[in-house]
């Protein structure tokens, strides 16, 4: 094993600005990046032969971007840059790294996770036709490959993105077909006086919306998504608008989201307490104002602990990076954490702010057909979910999971997870809180078999490292 | 306070305790199953998975050969078939020495009615043409096979519900004491319950309660390593496990029909029976990777999708305890299967439902009565969790 040092997973904004507080400590940490020089995935960087300017990648936050892709060069002669490098678990004080097909299990004296976030999707019938991609995706699609995922686009979802790729896709030149929001004007409306905590963010939504409206992108709020119509791909989205009439957009691609999820699944390995969050309907990891978690040495930073956005992240980055060097015994001036906790308080106002603007729409999973395929990567069907509720007597997830197979599959829950608990507890009658969630399982993102650190001709040993013995070879 | 009573009380809701409440309720005995989780959470959700009579210690047979018939009636039983696939065991070693162990098995078990093919070297590749060139010999047992451990446990426990047995499940055992002649049962949850008989159907936490009546045992918590890989084709019919004298290389897989292959074995990680977890020991699963590969070469195209242990009680003797208690009138045992005992799961149902009920068994189980460590020590420590880290976790 590795000596011990200081470990980051994840190069976004909490990644890098957490580096370079731990670089002006003068320590060196491992940067572990499961991509190669992306900087993330808000302010990812398009591939290196590309020439589109940083405003038209970045729009507003062109200079945020550059200043941390900038911050993230500099700082890579001063940093151990993994790049390709998948951290696929936590154990017993290590962190265990995998490249192509060689492993590490670098013991650390602090873990820094800024792992990020997935889209959040909430499945309709159709979801899974070809053409439909998350919206998040569809950002990425533009931002890092120049491409928009169909001819004429309908986004359907709720959250800042919504609007954010809609001017992306229309500035770009893309066909927006149709912005479909789920959450009500109404709720945004009430909603203000918490987003007014970030006006300058409040006013790019504003801004958004009336640039698209000068430019004729169809507009919906309060839409009840019904379903995505089409023959082997994408032909149309079926809503009924806030007034309940039917309404089709014709269109060969969807970008579907509802905001953000956490990516927590290392978090859960290092055996870090979670509780439900009100706020965003997730089960998060519990940490105290800096990013310290109930395991000694894990901190969590970004979008990965809670979603608050790229800002907050940058923020997060740097009071993580405070924490994991008081706790080993670096002098860190209480004004600076401080300042650090007042800003982000400011942010989290502002998101939960969001999150009633923008309503992740729980009660769209009991109305979901039993047909509809939650869990994609299985094929399991709401309608077996709520069988594993009524006849199989589940009263949690990870028991609907092992009797239906929901969050079985590669992506293991990050795409169904989430939908699976709304239909489960509304099955059950309760809330989703009550039906917990699930229980997380290595590797964190699937590992190749021909990864290993023996091979068969070296296998001598009857003894591991821990002192366990095998009796028999008797399954 | 509430009491229930019954003519049975089974402690312990795994695959064990499930099956015992589902044939006494065939037997007409009124009976009340009590889980302190769900039914078959514990090593029957979580173990590979093996329906396997082979391999086994050759006393063992007359109750696997009981349970393999019961495997091939669940449907007619339980109106479900929790997966079980007969399609055959092959178990393969990679040392020319090894093969005269493969023949002595092969020779012990056809007594018992148990006929095992043997193959070798090119025959043997001939007929599964997935094994890798290593393997030099096998040995093939058509008629064992597979299914599913989440569903199997959950199967006898809804069924033996729908035939009247009482299943309490998130129902915690604080104490049974004996009176007169009722044990009576006392729980955290669900109040007070009394029966004339007893079974302790408690998996790896077996041990605890028999050491209560005075009966204890040499029985260690290990946590089995397992794994499963994303689907590809199905094409591995039979379950392949490996005979070795390595304990490394002790490694099992089985291909469902989905695709995925499910892995295991090799060596043993920690378990915490106190805190109900146990851990996959990263270095274990980088371990089995290599050899999983060496059996079937086609596996190095995969990718593991997901990892898991579970909670398993071994006995020293590697035998496990089955039958009525040595020193209490009206108690029984069924616990300490030491990692093999999802195959004899029905059949030991069956057998100790025909014990409790008529007071005998035509199933030879002697072999594994829990008499048998009476006189053996007078004071043995109970070991815990097995691993480097007993003092932060605890252990029992």
């Amino acid at each position: 094993m590795a000596d011990r040092a200081v470990v980051i997973v994840g190069a976004g904004p909490a990644g890098i600005r957490a580096a370079a507080r731990l670089v002006e400590a003068g320590l060196r940490p491992i940067v572990v990046d499961e991509a190669a020089d992306r900087g993330g995935q808000i302010y990812r960087r398009q591939p290196a032969n590309f020439g589109r300017a940083a405003r038209q990648l970045y729009g507003f936050e062109a200079a945020k971007a550059t200043a941390l892709h900038a911050a993230f060069d500099r700082l890579r002669p001063r940093i151990d840059y993994r790049p390709d490098t998948l951290a696929w678990n936590v154990y017993d004080g290590a962190v265990h790294l995998a490249s192509g097909t060689t492993t590490t299990a670098q013991d650390f004296a602090a873990l820094i996770i800024a792992a990020g976030a997935t889209d959040r999707i909430m499945p309709l019938p159709g979801w899974t036709l070809p053409g439909v991609y998350s919206l998040g995706g569809a950002q990425i699609a533009l931002k890092a490959q120049a491409c928009a995922i169909g001819a004429r686009t309908v986004l359907l979802g709720t959250g800042p993105l919504l609007l954010l790729v809609a001017y992306q896709y229309a500035k770009a030149g893309a066909k927006v077909a149709g912005v479909l929001d789920t959450s009500r004007f109404a709720r945004r409306i009430a909603a203000l006086p918490a987003l007014a905590a970030r006006p300058a963010m409040l006013a790019k939504g504003l801004y958004y919306s009336a640039w698209l409206a000068r430019h004729g992108v169809p507009m919906l709020s309060g839409v009840t998504p019904v379903a995505i119509e089409g023959n082997g791909r994408v032909a149309a989205v079926l809503v009924r608008d806030a007034r309940g009439r039917s309404r089709r957009f014709a269109c060969d691609a969807v970008g579907l989201g509802y905001g953000l999820r956490s990516e927590t699944q290392l978090a859960d390995l290092a055996r870090c307490d979670f509780a439900f969050d009100a706020v965003s309907k997730q089960y998060l990891p519990v940490t105290d104002a800096d990013g310290r978690t109930s395991t000694p040495g894990v901190y969590l930073a970004g979008d990965g602990a809670r979603i608050l956005g790229a800002d907050a992240a940058e923020l997060a980055g740097r009071l993580a990076a405070c924490a994991a060097l008081r706790d080993l015994g670096h002098a860190v001036p209480e004004t600076e954490p401080a300042g650090l906790r007042n800003k982000l308080r400011a942010m989290q106002r502002f998101r939960a702010g969001l999150e009633h603007a923008f309503a992740w729409p729980a009660q769209l999973a009991a109305a979901l057909p039993d047909e509809t395929v939650v869990c994609r990567c299985e094929v399991i069907t709401a309608g077996d979910i709520r069988r594993a509720a009524t006849e199989l007597g589940a009263p949690e997830v990870n028991r609907a999971k092992a009797l239906v197979r929901v969050g079985m599959g590669r992506c293991q829950g990050r795409y169904c997870g989430l939908a699976g608990a709304e239909v489960l507890a509304a099955a059950l009658g309760t809330d989703v809180e009550q039906v917990g969630r699930l229980r997380g399982q290595a590797p964190v993102k699937p590992l190749p078999v021909a990864t290993g650190s023996v091979t068969p001709e070296t296998v001598v040993s009857t003894t591991s490292a821990s002192g366990t013995v095998a009796s028999e070879t008797v399954p | 306070m509430t009491e229930r009573a019954a003519d049975v009380v089974v402690v312990g809701g795994g695959l064990m305790g499930a099956a015992t409440a589902f044939f006494l309720r065939r037997r007409g005995r009124s009976v009340i199953l009590l889980e302190r989780g769900l039914i078959g959470q514990q090593a029957s959700g979580v173990n590979f998975g093996n329906v396997r009579r082979q391999g086994r210690f050759p006393p063992q047979l007359p109750l696997a050969n009981r349970s393999r018939d019961i495997w091939g009636r669940l449907p007619e039983l339980l109106g479900e078939d929790a997966e079980f696939l007969p399609s055959g065991h092959v178990r393969v070693c990679f040392r020319r020495e090894e093969v005269g162990e493969l023949e002595a098995h092969a020779r012990d078990a056809l007594p018992y009615g148990l006929e095992l093919e043997l193959l070798s070297g090119n025959m043997l590749r001939a007929r599964f043409p997935y094994l890798g060139p290593a393997a030099v010999a096998g040995s093939f047992s058509p008629l064992d096979g597979h299914a599913n451990p989440r569903l199997a446990a959950p199967a006898f426990g809804r069924a033996a519900a729908r035939a009247g047995a009482v299943v309490c499940e998130n129902t915690e055992v604080l104490a049974i004491e004996k009176a007169g002649d009722d044990f009576v049962i006392e729980t955290r949850e669900s109040g007070r319950f009394r029966a004339p008989v007893v079974q302790i159907s408690a998996g790896a936490w077996g041990g605890a309660l028999a050491e209560r009546f005075g009966e204890k045992v040499p029985l260690v918590v290990r946590g089995p390593q397992m794994g499963v890989t994303e689907p590809m084709p199905y094409a591995l019919e039979p379950v392949i496990g490996v005979y070795s004298a390595v304990p490394e290389e002790g490694v099992y897989l089985r291909q469902v029909k989905r695709g995925n292959i499910v892995y295991g074995g090799g060596l043993r990680g920690p378990a915490y029976p106190d805190l109900r977890r146990a851990y996959v020991d990263p270095a274990n699963l980088l371990r089995q990777l290599p050899h999983i590969a060496r059996v079937v070469p086609a596996l190095r195209a995969l990718r593991v999708i997901r990892s898991w242990s579970g909670i398993e009680g071994y006995i020293d003797d590697d035998i496990p305890v089955i039958g009525p208690s040595a020193k209490v009138a009206g108690l029984f045992y069924a616990f300490g299967f030491c990692g093999h005992g999802f195959q004899l799961g029905p059949g030991v149902g069956d057998v100790m439902a025909e014990l409790i009920a008529t007071g005998r068994t035509s199933t030879p189980i002697e072999p594994f009565r829990i008499g048998r460590f009476a006189g053996t020590y007078a004071c043995y420590e109970n070991r815990g969790s097995s691993g480097n880290r007993v003092g932060g976790f605890g252990g029992s």
